[in-house]
C-alpha cells in the first residue's frame, strides 16, 4: 500500500463479488429450427428462465430505460441450480498408453522458457498424480525455482531433486533429468543458453534417492499441469511460460544422448529408447500436438496455449511461422488460459418459426439475483427484412470479461474521472477463471491473443455499466449497442439481426439480401472473411449505416478447427493495452499477419470513410458540421440537423 | 508517477476550478494536476462501486495484487458522482500538502 491520505474510514469490508448464478450458450446466432445450448452456473437451489426479447439495457434514469418484453417458449420453468465451476490453465494432454504406464527407468528433456520461475512448483512434463504422490514429472521446484525432479511411490510419499540454481524469468534453458529404477540414481541438467555476470544459474547435479519404484496412476502425461486424481481432478501445479521440444525415454540417457534428441528427428541409435518425442511446430493452427516418434503418443493442446510462439533457436532473421516452423516450436502455457468452460447442459431451445429474428436473451432468476444470456435469432432463409444490425459478436469477443478497473492502473486517468465498477467487475475480479479479454494480460505479463464465448461473458448483459462508457449511461459495447435497437423499435421499423460470425463464416451472401446494414457503436475487430463480405457488399450498391467509431480496427482470426474462438495479435503500434513480442505477428489460428488493418492496406477509411486517430472516455461532445456537410447530396443525410 | 512535475501549494489555484467541475473539459493547470493524482500505482488506488445504479455508489481501495478483492470503504457512500471526485480529489491535495481552504458546499 503506498501512502495515499485516507478518506475516513470505521469499516472496511472486502469479497463483495458474488454473483450466484452465470451462464452462457454454445451459439450466439441460430435461425428457427435451430437449437441454443444453455449451460447455467446456480448456487440457488432453483431458479426461473424466460426469454426475453431485448430493447434497451440501459439502466440511467435519464435514459430510455430498460426495455425487454417476455417470449413465451418451451423453456419458461423452474429448474432446479446446481454448481458449475471453470477450470483454467493450459495444458497438453497425452493419453495414458502402455508404453507410459510400463516406465521403470527414464529420462526426460526439454527447452523452457519460465515467465513465474518463483511462483511455486510448476509441471513442465508430469504423470504424476497429486492425490497419492504416483509418477514422476520435472517441474521448477517450489523449493528453490529450480528445476526438479518429482518421484512418487503411489503411497503418499514423494522425494523432489533440484538443481538449486533459480531460474531466470524469460530465458530459454536445456533442462532434463533421468531416473535409474535399478540404481536409484537421478541426473539433472540445467543449461542456460544466455550468460550473465554474477548469475550461477547452470547446474548438473547427480544423486540418489529413496524412491525405489515409482507410483503407477493409469494418468495421461501433461506438459503444463498435473491433476490431483485420475480423471478430472483438480489441476494442479500450474506452468507459466514456453515449452519447446519435450523429449521421453524409457532408460537413463546420459547428457550427449539427450544432445542428440535435442533439436531434431529421433537419431536410429536411439530410436528404441524413445517413447515421445513432440514437435510443437507442426499443426501450429490446430488443436492436435504430434509425436514424431514411431510411437505416436500424439495429444492435444487444452485451454488454448499460445502457439506459433518463438522457441528456442529463434534467431531473429525469421517473422513468419510459416517461413521456418522450426524456429516456432514452442508453445506459451498460462494458468489462467481459458477456452471451454465445458459445463453440463441445463437446457436447449429450439427457435421458433414464429419468432422473429432479433437480440435476445435467456433471463435467469434466482431470488434476487438475474443473469442475462444473449443470443441472436437469425431470420429464417428467404424470410429476411430489408434492414440487418450487425451485432459486433468479435469485438464483444476481444472484450470478453475485462478486466480495465481492476488491473489497469490507467483507467481513471484516460477516463478523467473514478473508476466505476458494478458487480460484474467486483465478481471476475475475484473469479480470474472466468478467463481474461484481448486487453488483459495474462497472470505472468504476457499478452492475451485469444478470448472464447464459450464461458459467462459478463460484461456482455444488459444493465452493465463500463468504466469506459462515456460519462451518464456508461455503456460500452453489447449494451451501449441496445441504445440501437431501442431506436429501431422506438421508430418502428422491421429489421433482423445478424452477427459478425455469421459474417465470418457466410461472407457476402450473408448480407446480400439487405438494403442496408446498421454497425453496433464499435464494431472494432474483423476477419478478413469479414472485412471482404463487406466491402462486396458496399461495391454491389449496399448501403452501410456506420453507427460508431473506432471501426474496422484490428485484425482478428478465427480458429480453423474449433468454434467460438478469436485471436488478435497487438502488433507494430496501434492503441493498444499489450505489445505482442517481436517475431510474434502472426496469427497461430491462420497463418496471417495481425495487427492493424491500416497496416496491411486496408485501412478503415475503405469501408466507412473515417478512421481512428485518437480517443478518450470522458466526456461526450457533439459533431461539428464541416462545409462538404451543406453539399445538396447529403441532404437527406441531415435532414433535421442544424447548420454549420 | 509517470510525471517528473512536481504537485504542491503553488498549484492550489486549481482546487476551485476542480470544486465547480470535477467531471468535464478542465484548464491545463488543473489538468496537469489531476494527470500526476490519476496516475498514482494501482495499490491504493480509489474506486466507486455503485450500489444503485446511478443512484448510489461506495467508495473503494484498489490492492494492486490481481484477484485480490477490493477493499470496500462502507462509510464513503455518495448519491453523486462528483461529490466522490472531490473527496478523493481532496486526499490528493493533502498528500501533496495543498490546504483546502473552503469545501465544496
Amino acid at each position: 500500500m503506498h501512502s495515499h491520505f485516507s478518506v475516513r474510514v470505521a469499516e472496511v469490508q472486502q469479497g463483495e463479488g458474488k454473483m450466484k448464478i452465470t451462464g452462457y450458450c454454445d451459439k450466439l446466432s441460430a435461425a428457427p429450427d435451430e437449437t441454443i445450448k444453455f449451460m447455467v452456473n446456480c448456487e440457488l437451489p432453483t431458479y426461473t428462465v424466460e426469454v426475453v426479447r431485448l430493447i434497451c439495457g440501459d439502466t440511467n434514469p435519464k435514459g430510455p430505460g430498460v426495455k425487454e418484453t417476455v417470449v413465451k417458449t418451451p423453456i419458461d420453468k423452474t429448474y432446479k441450480g446446481r454448481k458449475q465451476t471453470i477450470e483454467a490453465g493450459s495444458y497438453v494432454t497425452i493419453p495414458s498408453n502402455p508404453l507410459l504406464e510400463r516406465l521403470g527407468s527414464f529420462s526426460l528433456q526439454a527447452l523452457i522458457w519460465p515467465t513465474t520461475p518463483e511462483k511455486g512448483r510448476q509441471m513442465l512434463m508430469a504423470k504424476f498424480r497429486e492425490r497419492d504422490k504416483a509418477g514422476m514429472a520435472l517441474v521448477i521446484s517450489e523449493r528453490d525455482s529450480s528445476v526438479g525432479l518429482v518421484l512418487g511411490d503411489g503411497h503418499g510419499h514423494e522425494e523432489i531433486l533440484t538443481t538449486g540454481k533459480p531460474l531466470l524469468a524469460r530465458e530459454w534453458y536445456f533442462v532434463g533429468a533421468s531416473y535409474s529404477a535399478e540404481t536409484r540414481e537421478v541426473a539433472l541438467y540445467q543449461e542456460p543458453f544466455a550468460h550473465y555476470p554474477l548469475v550461477s544459474d547452470a547446474a548438473e547435479v547427480h544423486t540418489k534417492t529413496k524412491i525405489a519404484s515409482i507410483g503407477k496412476n493409469q494418468s495421461p502425461l501433461m506438459f503444463g499441469a498435473c491433476r490431483s486424481g485420475t480423471g478430472r481432478g483438480k489441476l494442479d501445479s500450474k506452468y507459466n511460460g514456453k515449452i519447446d521440444r519435450p523429449r521421453l525415454a524409457n532408460r537413463v540417457l546420459s547428457r550427449a544422448e539427450m544432445e542428440m534428441l535435442k533439436q531434431g528427428p529421433v537419431p536410429v541409435q536411439l530410436s528404441s529408447a524413445v517413447i515421445g518425442s513432440w514437435d510443437f511446430s507442426r499443426d501450429i493452427s490446430s488443436l492436435k500436438v504430434t509425436d514424431t516418434s514411431p510411437n505416436s503418443l500424439h495429444g492435444e493442446v487444452v485451454n488454448m496455449p499460445a502457439r506459433g510462439m518463438k522457441g528456442y533457436n529463434w534467431t531473429g532473421e525469421v517473422m513468419n511461422w510459416r517461413e521456418a516452423p522450426e524456429q516456432y516450436g514452442a508453445i506459451h502455457f498460462h494458468d489462467d488460459d481459458l477456452y471451454d468452460a465445458g459445463w453440463e447442459v441445463d437446457f436447449t431451445l429450439t427457435i421458433p418459426a414464429a419468432l422473429k429474428s432479433g437480440l435476445y436473451a435467456a433471463r435467469l432468476k434466482a431470488g434476487a439475483e438475474e443473469d442475462h444470456i444473449p443470443f441472436v435469432v437469425k431470420p429464417a432463409p428467404g424470410k429476411e427484412k430489408k434492414i440487418a444490425f450487425l451485432l459486433p459478436t468479435a469485438s464483444y469477443m476481444a472484450y470478453a470479461n475485462e478486466h480495465f478497473a481492476t488491473n489497469a492502473a490507467l483507467v481513471e486517468l484516460v477516463g478523467g474521472r473514478l473508476a466505476v465498477l458494478d458487480k460484474q467487475d467486483l465478481f471476475l475480479n475475484e473469479h480470474r477463471e472466468y478467463g481474461t479479454s484481448c486487453y488483459d494480460s495474462h497472470a505472468d505479463g504476457s499478452g492475451v491473443c485469444y478470448s472464447s464465448r464459450l464461458r459467462p461473458i459478463l460484461n456482455m448483459r444488459p444493465k452493465h455499466t463500463s468504466t469506459l462508457g462515456g460519462f451518464g449511461s456508461m455503456l460500452w459495447q453489447f449494451n451501449a449497442d441496445t441504445h440501437i435497437t431501442d431506436w429501431l423499435e422506438a421508430m418502428g421499423y422491421e429489421f433482423d439481426v445478424i452477427t459478425d460470425e455469421d459474417l465470418h463464416y457466410q461472407g457476402f451472401e450473408l448480407l446480400k439480401p439487405y438494403r442496408v446494414i446498421l454497425t453496433g457503436s464499435h464494431p472494432e475487430y474483423h476477419s478478413r472473411q469479414m472485412w471482404d463480405a463487406m466491402m462486396a457488399y458496399q461495391l454491389h450498391g449496399g448501403r452501410l449505416m456506420y453507427l460508431g467509431a473506432n471501426g474496422w480496427y484490428w485484425r482478428i482470426a478465427y480458429h480453423p478447427e474449433v468454434p467460438g474462438l478469436i485471436e488478435v495479435r497487438r502488433n507494430e503500434g496501434g492503441i493498444r493495452t499489450w505489445a505482442a513480442e517481436p517475431g510474434e505477428y502472426y496469427h497461430s489460428f491462420t497463418g496471417e499477419y495481425g495487427g492493424l488493418w491500416r497496416r496491411q492496406g486496408r485501412p478503415p477509411q475503405m469501408i466507412v470513410g473515417t478512421g481512428f486517430t485518437a480517443q478518450g472516455f470522458d466526456i461526450s461532445a457533439p459533431y461539428r458540421r464541416l462545409p462538404d456537410s451543406l453539399n445538396p447530396r447529403a441532404a437527406f443525410i441531415f435532414k433535421g440537423v442544424g447548420s454549420v | 508517477m509517470l510525471t517528473v512535475y512536481k504537485v504542491g501549494e503553488h498549484d492550489r489555484a486549481v482546487v476551485e476550478e476542480f470544486h465547480k467541475t470535477p467531471i468535464g473539459h478542465h484548464s491545463p493547470a488543473l489538468q496537469r494536476v489531476l494527470n500526476v493524482f490519476r496516475s498514482e500505482p494501482t495499490a491504493g488506488k480509489y474506486v466507486l462501486i455503485c450500489t444503485k445504479p446511478h443512484k448510489q455508489w461506495v467508495l473503494g481501495q484498489l490492492t494492486g495484487e490481481r484477484g485480490k478483492p477490493v477493499k470496500i470503504l462502507k462509510d464513503q457512500v455518495f448519491t453523486r458522482l462528483e461529490d466522490a471526485e472531490r473527496e478523493v480529489f481532496h486526499c490528493g491535495c493533502q498528500r501533496v500538502h495543498i490546504r483546502i481552504l473552503a469545501r465544496y458546499p
